[in-house]
């Protein structure tokens, strides 16, 4: 029983807590935000330089064989810089599916511009219709002249403007909510009959609806077993639930800190206004739901480590929390910053719409409390 | 990061498990599977069972009896213990006085009260709650007059938990009113129940049951050497002894193994009825305390593993007693709603009566103490320091407001 890093992710931790205390600048994050891209491609870069693009890969990959904690250990620090950066869909889900799908070809393609970050990539994983059930697919890719034809529509797909690679789920066979017949496609951003119609999303992320009118995909645009894709969905979802667990609870430890101090410096009817109780306890509810949050962000990331057989059932109470515990931590960051938690000024707001957002991704925390009881 | 055991660590729980099979008395054992009060007797012989194993105080120093275990090997003993359902070994000598003693006491009083302790020979209780004095335990009104070679207290302690069964009583006392902060003039005071003047008044609990007593002194004359340490320092000695116990205080293990018997029970269907576990809005329910007490388990193992690499607990282990608690008591709940209409007959005699033969209970025979055990429940975030000054604590000396 050991709650420790060794020495290597240690190492990685410092890297970027090194990083994000030290550069990574919210007026900066502003106008990157508020620039063409919606983040800095630059600091991407720096991303990749640094290796951080390269550690959940395997290093016959090119990669630095990092597992579920490193992906931790790095999520938790994006969480607390509230990085903008397309990590997630790049790196945690595009190249997510490529690790899983073993498929030597697609990986040999695509992987070396996603970890060298000269490219990235999105994965569309869901449907105006699917809601959180993975197997929801109306997006059909049938036979076609040279290969296949893809038509259908993907919602809120992120990265989808800046991808240079978008994996596109299609149902190759079966009925719309089969589990078998969804097979996995890689889909160059500049196929004609792709319509994307970007937007950013209101946590600072960018994404958009992905159209696709009689795409036509060459044969080996298939990624691993065709009619199988489901499965390797499923791995990739796993990781991202415990890389944006582990981000909000990054996010969550932020904003209690933010929130005591600010109540440390506040003064009202004379007094500090940490000094008064009803906050005391509010501020000691969100310290103890950040560390329950924490709790099994650690247990989580150990079962998913160790391949253990309840390793979906631990991320399901981890989803459930963090969802749960995030809206309360949010909710009270805001309320005890007064007036200023609800401006644009303020990085607290900004920490809690993230927050907030992350319970509706990948399955939020009614969704997950029902798997976890099933 | 690495969630096993070491071989040592799970050899060591075979060994707890196999003196469980053959050390833990089966008329105990039966007691407590069926809802049955201990009594006295009860409790002192399954504490001197773990005694005869040299495992009655897996945290006193190796020279006062301790077992020298490593924190993982206490864990792992307290667990076991637990997922038995043995019966709570009983603070108040081996947690509470047993420590002070042996810490700040004399080489007299360690010689001869540190063995009746340790063999579980001699019942203790706890004389700190006054009637006036609650959550502000400094401003308790309970006198040590000195006279001659004796204190004469005068005073009423309350919430003196089984001191109906008690020989011995430690309590804290004012011997000076010249101070300057409420918390000085106290002292830390052994008295012999049987000393003249020594009353104890039975205060019935919620749920009908003889657990807690008033104890009032007139005049007791207790003899100088009783005292602990110096006088005027016994608020620091309390105090100590408030914090002794971390390990265990989440009391995580007894609540798996409460939750894993409920959804146990509730997965069966009465006879032309269904299951309540197959009811999607109480599998939730019981699913959301699940994962809170899953949160609590590791919350517990991260000070464990703090401790176990000879750290200190982070300040993640200041949670454990709130949380712990709320969770005891969100479990309690969930068996009175499974319990269903038979959480409403009141028939306390069966928890007394070993021999009432189970075709002549009324409802399933685990339902019957749902109710009282729930209402009973209630002290668990009130004692101990309540747990609104849990978060008092924890906004002061975590969050440095």
């Amino acid at each position: 029983m050991d709650f420790s890093l060794n020495e290597e992710q240690a190492l990685l931790k410092d890297s970027l807590e090194r990083f994000i205390q030290g550069s990574y600048d919210f007026d900066a994050r502003r106008r990157h935000l508020a620039s063409e891209a919606g983040y800095s491609r630059e600091i991407y870069a720096q991303f990749a330089e640094l290796g951080w693009t390269a550690v959940p890969f395997s290093e016959s990959d090119g990669g630095l064989d990092g597992g579920p904690i490193e992906l931790m250990v790095m999520m938790e620090q994006f969480g607390r810089g509230l990085v903008i950066e397309p990590y997630l869909p790049s790196i945690v889900l595009t190249g997510g599916v490529l690790r899983h799908a073993g498929d030597d070809a697609a990986r040999a393609r695509w992987l070396p511009g996603l970890i060298d970050g000269s490219t990235t990539g999105a994965l569309a994983l869901q449907e105006p219709q699917s809601r959180f059930d993975l197997a929801n697919m109306r997006t059909r890719a049938a036979p076609g002249d040279a290969g296949w034809q893809l038509d259908g529509h993907k919602a809120v797909v992120l990265n989808a403007r800046d991808a240079d690679l978008v994996i596109v789920p299609a149902r190759t066979r079966g009925r719309d909510t089969d589990r078998d017949g969804v097979t996995l496609f890689a889909l160059p951003a500049d196929t004609p009959g792709v319509t994307i119609r970007a937007y950013p999303t209101v946590d600072g992320m960018q994404a958009g609806e992905l159209l696709l009118e009689g795409v036509s995909l060459p044969e080996d645009a298939v990624i691993g077993t065709p009619h199988a894709g489901l499965e390797v969905l499923e791995a990739v979802v796993r990781d991202a639930l415990l890389a944006v667990s582990a981000e909000a609870v990054g996010i969550m430890a932020v904003l209690v800190e933010k929130t005591v101090e600010y109540s440390k410096s506040r003064k009202q009817f004379g007094l500090p206004i940490g000094a008064f109780q009803a906050l005391q306890h509010r501020m000691v509810e969100m310290f103890m739901e950040h560390e329950q949050s924490r709790s099994l962000l650690y247990m989580a990331a150990m079962k998913l480590a160790s391949e253990a057989p309840d390793a979906s059932r631990a991320l399901s109470a981890l989803k459930y929390q963090v969802g749960r515990a995030g809206r309360r931590i949010g909710q009270e960051a805001v309320q005890l910053h007064g007036g200023m938690g609800v401006t644009d000024e303020l990085d607290v707001a900004h920490y809690f719409k993230r927050l907030t957002m992350i319970d509706l991704a990948f399955g939020n925390a009614d969704h997950h409390l029902g798997r976890f009881a099933a | 990061m690495d969630l096993n055991f070491s071989d040592a660590d799970l050899a060591f729980r075979n060994e707890v498990r196999e003196f469980l099979r053959t050390g833990y008395p089966a008329d105990i054992r039966e007691k407590m599977d069926r809802g049955i009060r201990l009594g006295r007797e009860d409790f002192l012989r399954w504490q001197q069972c773990l005694h005869a194993r040299g495992w009655a105080a897996p945290n006193w120093p190796v020279e006062y009896g301790g077992t020298g275990w490593s924190a993982t090997q206490k864990y792992i003993f307290t667990t076991e213990l637990a997922l038995a359902n043995t019966p709570t070994i009983m603070p108040f000598g081996l947690s509470m006085v047993g420590p002070v003693i042996y810490t700040y006491g004399s080489e007299a009083q360690k010689q001869r009260f540190l063995p009746d302790i340790l063999a579980s020979r001699v019942w203790w209780c706890q004389g700190y709650s006054e009637p006036g004095a609650g959550s502000d335990l400094a401003s308790l009104k309970t006198r040590a007059e000195r006279d001659g070679d004796h204190y004469v207290i005068n005073g009423t302690k309350t919430w003196t938990t089984l001191g109906q069964f008690a020989d011995w009583i430690f309590l804290l006392a004012r011997t000076s009113t010249d101070v300057s902060r409420k918390q000085e003039g106290i002292s830390f005071i052994l008295a012999d129940m049987t000393t003249p003047g020594i009353s104890v008044r039975p205060i019935i609990t919620i749920d009908g049951e003889h657990e807690v007593n008033e104890v009032h002194f007139e005049n007791v004359r207790v003899p100088v050497e009783n005292l602990v340490g110096e006088e005027g320092r016994g608020w620091t000695y309390g105090k100590v002894l408030l914090q002794h116990e971390r390990a265990g205080i989440a009391a995580v293990a007894r609540s798996k193994y409460r939750l894993d018997t409920l959804k146990r029970l509730a997965s069966e269907a009465p006879e032309g009825g269904t299951a309540l576990m197959d009811d999607p809005v109480f599998r939730r329910k019981v699913a959301t305390v699940e994962i809170e007490l899953l949160a609590l388990e590791y919350t517990d193992l991260r000070t464990l593993a703090a401790v176990a690499t000879g750290g200190a607990p982070g300040p993640e282990s200041s949670i454990l007693k709130i949380k712990g608690t709320e969770v005891q008591q969100a479990i309690d709940e969930l068996y009175v709603e499974a319990a269903g209409c038979y959480a409403f007959p009141f028939t306390p005699e069966l928890f007394t009566s070993p021999d009432i033969p189970d075709s002549t209970r009324i409802g399933p025979a685990w339902a019957a103490d749902t109710a009282p055990h729930y209402f009973n429940g209630r002290k668990v975030s009130i004692y101990g320091g309540t747990n609104e000054i849990q978060k008092n604590i924890i906004a002061k000396a975590v969050l440095g407001l």
